[in-house]
């Protein structure tokens, strides 16, 4: 087992747990949360590629500084819709989501 | 298959233990009931990823991870569950059906991956990185990545002037 395959692993890990949480979870928050720990385990594989792949390059680093960049604007735009949310409604619960529901 | 053939150096004792820290921060997140406590344990989780990052010679990485994920993104988490009420935690009803399918297909995709991970063949690497990775990283970022960090700026811009133009409260028509 090289170094490589266990990073990979980790990242599955990780990715199945956040996708786990997102599938379960009521809270909105915690379900934001969650998406961060599965673009995380994203970024661990770029990471791990630009280290441990056939040509070792910074490319995997610069791609996972834009893929945490574009995570913090997500979780900057969907904390803003979920205070818009929360002042309409009272509540942070997703199953009470179902304002655009045919 | 299974030939779990691993050197036990430095290396893999450090990747090892971070590893564990990880895993065990997300499952706990994944088990509390408190709000705060699980931002809390994804936090553990994210400061250990960036110790990874630094086993995997990205300390640039890894800062921009401490900076933003452990500083920014907990701290935007933590406001957001104090400007909202989280009284009915705990109480609502336990949804048997959703969470075992979730977990099978959680598990089945696990398995996919494992076994994908497991067959690859991963053919030995060419080159080293270079040393001074956070030098070259900026030496690419203002050359080579000069038009995407432009538009990953913009971007970025954009999303929060819209967060703020949102979350600003309508003032009354009167």
């Amino acid at each position: 087992m090289t170094m490589l395959a266990s990073y990979l692993t980790l990242a599955a890990v990780l990715f199945c747990v956040g996708l786990y949480g997102v599938l379960t979870k009521r809270n909105a928050i915690v379900v934001l949360l969650c998406i961060e720990l599965m673009l995380n385990a994203a970024n661990l594989n770029l990471i791990a590629f630009s280290k441990y792949g056939v040509i070792p390059s910074l490319t995997g680093q610069i791609f996972s500084l834009f893929t945490i960049t574009v995570a913090a604007a997500e979780a900057a735009v969907g904390m803003a819709i979920l205070i818009v949310w929360y002042r309409n409604r009272v509540t942070v619960n997703v199953d009470e989501f179902d304002e655009l529901r045919g | 298959m299974f030939n779990f053939n691993i050197d036990f150096s430095g290396e893999f004792f450090a990747f090892f233990s971070l590893a564990i820290c990880a895993i065990v921060g997300a499952v706990l997140a994944i088990n509390f009931t408190k709000v705060v406590h699980i931002v809390m344990s994804l936090a553990f989780t994210f400061v250990a990823l960036a110790g990874l990052y630094i086993l995997l010679n990205a300390e640039f990485v890894a800062f921009v991870q401490v900076l933003l994920y452990v500083g920014a993104v907990t701290i935007l988490m933590i406001f957001g569950i104090m400007m909202t009420k989280h009284d009915g935690e705990g109480q609502e009803p336990a949804r048997p059906l959703l969470e075992t399918l979730a977990a099978i297909g959680c598990l089945c995709l696990f398995g996919i991956l494992f076994f994908a991970i497991r067959n690859a063949e991963f053919p030995a690497q060419v080159a080293p990185l270079p040393d001074d990775n956070t030098r070259a990283i900026g030496l690419e970022l203002f050359s080579r990545y000069a038009v995407p960090f432009e538009l990953i700026s913009v971007l970025l811009t954009v999303a929060f002037i819209g967060a703020v133009a949102l979350a600003k409260r309508e003032e009354d028509p009167q």
